[in-house]
């Protein structure tokens, strides 16, 4: 009787103990998100998503640049870093011996805890240094580079999660390897890939330092990936360190716009999840 | 001689009389190796057409690894073998023999049900049919129907072809799956301890469709139950430690055995 009463004290208070630790961890992400909806929502209009900044000094005026200038390179970004990672993590499952897989799978590793500013810099030493000006497409290479390793793991470790019988099953049928892995086994895990690669768009679309070395920035509307571009990350960095009180409010904005957005597609790959079986 | 090569007169050894008279798929001095460890060791046994053959013997004897040579399945999991398994009289270890024809022909069905998740029943059943050409819409209903009539699940199915393989229960998945293998219209049926994973009913069912099968199949059951290795087959082999102890008739297996060590197993003594 008294060591069961102990052990129904032992378990309140590790149901406690870990009950703390959730509070410690959400707090702050409350308090950042609350902070921002406080500060940003109130300057959020429509003109914010459609007009120009105002010039220096004067009120008003939107991030229209910067919103054009982020679906540009993240999506030139996607379209570089999303086939290759797939593939690769691809590869790697299929071929999970294979020397190149197990270099590419350490490369991976590796770059994916490097700091995002070592991926800007090569990408400055690879790309601008080299066309002797900033420019968007610097910026999606950089993105880019820092998709690869995530989408390729994730992809990877979603094609080993599908049993192995599927994979016989299919073999059993007469299905070539190529459209066994394509029709059965990618096409199963296939809502875990969309997962991991919305993940990482999320992660890379709120990006600053890989882009301060490549897309640098830009006050005017651009839509060539050749020349230096804004984004909405670079307008938080450059407008939150500005002298002047409205730009301030034009960076909590910006950065509410950022949160919800990661927020939005995170929820999309929530969603891309459950919908699996 | 559909294999993709005819790759010389192998059945025969070279010498003229077929080593396995009126075998439709057999194996001749057949070794299955994992790495180093001889799994199945020299085995030679044929299987006649338009019959169910069991394969019984205790946990790791080898049998599921000799059926899983006949469609050579055993090589994706890093086998190899040395010997030959004839499918009408063409050995399918030959050079140029094509896995895709080879496994159209001889077809296997598993231990656990395996729906494609991501497909509906009839994509299920159609899902081996579209290997090798485009048949129309028409053609691909009949086969369908042909195969789920076959494997006894039309009836509680035909409403619902667009729904999820998932949503079956399992025994009615693993009837899918032996639809889905039949309706390419194999030669050899493989299953690999069938009705383990189902419930008596499940495996009731499945039993009375080898019955049914058998008349336009060749059938190799692996099974773990001697009940039912009595009840559907009518020849059988009693595998030990990798060799094939002894094989015949199924009643003169259960009631004469020639060898111990099958009387042993049989009455229970071991395994």
């Amino acid at each position: 009787m008294n060591r069961i009463a102990w052990r129904r004290w032992k378990g309140r208070i590790m149901v406690g103990l870990m009950i703390g630790a959730v509070i410690v961890a959400v707090t702050p992400l409350v308090l950042i998100l609350s902070t921002l909806v406080i500060k940003g929502a109130g300057s959020i209009n429509f003109a914010f998503f459609t007009r120009m900044p105002a010039p220096a000094g004067e009120t008003g005026g939107g991030v229209a640049h910067a919103i054009v200038g982020t679906l540009m390179i993240v999506g030139t970004a996607c379209l570089m870093g999303l086939p290759i990672g797939i593939g690769a993590g691809m590869f790697a499952a299929e071929f999970p011996k294979n020397r190149l897989a197990v270099i590419a799978r350490f490369v991976a590793d590796v770059m994916n805890g490097t700091p995002s500013i070592v991926v800007g810099v090569s990408a400055w030493t690879l790309i601008v240094a080299q066309q002797k000006h900033f420019s968007g497409f610097a910026g999606s290479a950089a993105l880019a580079m820092l998709m690869v390793p995530m989408v390729m793991r994730t992809t990877e470790e979603m094609i080993k999660l599908v049993p192995h019988s599927l994979r016989e099953a299919a073999l059993a049928l007469g299905y070539p390897r190529w459209r066994t892995s394509l029709s059965v086994v990618v096409r199963t895990c296939l809502p875990g890939i969309v997962t991991g690669s919305l993940l990482a768009i999320a992660r890379v679309a709120g990006e600053t330092a890989p882009l301060l070395f490549t897309a640098l920035g830009s006050q005017f509307m651009s839509r060539d990936l050749g020349q230096p571009m804004a984004a909405l990350p670079l307008v938080v960095y450059t407008y939150a360190t500005g002298p002047y009180d409205d730009w301030h409010r034009i960076a909590w904005a910006t950065a509410l716009v950022l949160i919800l957005v990661v927020l939005v597609l995170s929820i999309a790959a929530r969603l891309a999840t459950r919908r699996r079986f | 001689m559909v294999l993709g090569a005819r790759d010389s007169a192998l059945g025969s050894s070279g010498s003229g009389a077929p080593v396995l008279p009126q075998a439709r798929i057999g194996a001749v001095d057949l070794t299955a190796f994992y790495g180093s460890f001889a799994a199945v060791k020299n085995v030679t046994l044929g299987f006649e057409s338009n019959r169910v053959h069991a394969l019984i013997g205790p946990s790791g004897c080898g049998k599921s690894t000799f059926l899983r040579t006949m469609n050579r399945l055993h090589e994706v999991v890093g086998g190899h073998v040395t010997g030959q398994v004839l499918l009408d009289d063409e050995n399918i270890y030959g050079a140029k023999v094509s896995l895709t024809q080879l496994r159209r022909r001889v077809g296997m069905v598993f231990q656990r049900p395996t729906p494609f998740p991501t497909m509906s029943i009839y994509q299920n059943v159609a899902a081996g049919l579209k290997v090798e050409k485009r048949a129309s819409r028409s053609e691909t209903d009949a086969v369908v129907e042909r195969a789920l009539r076959q494997a006894g699940l039309w009836e509680e199915v035909k409403d619902r072809l667009k729904a999820s393989a998932t949503a079956l229960s399992g025994g009615q998945q693993q009837r899918l799956c032996i639809a889905r293998t039949i309706a390419p219209k194999p030669e050899v049926v493989l299953l690999d301890e069938p009705t383990a994973s189902l419930d008596p009913q499940g495996t009731q069912r499945i039993e009375e469709l080898l019955f049914d099968l058998k008349k336009d199949y060749t059938i190799v059951i692996v099974t773990h139950n001697m009940q039912q290795a009595a009840r559907v087959s009518d020849t059988t082999s009693f595998f030990y430690l990798g060799t094939m102890v002894e094989t015949g008739p199924t009643k003169q297996i259960f009631t004469a055995p020639t060898a111990e060590r099958t009387e042993a197993y049989i009455t229970g003594r071991f395994g």
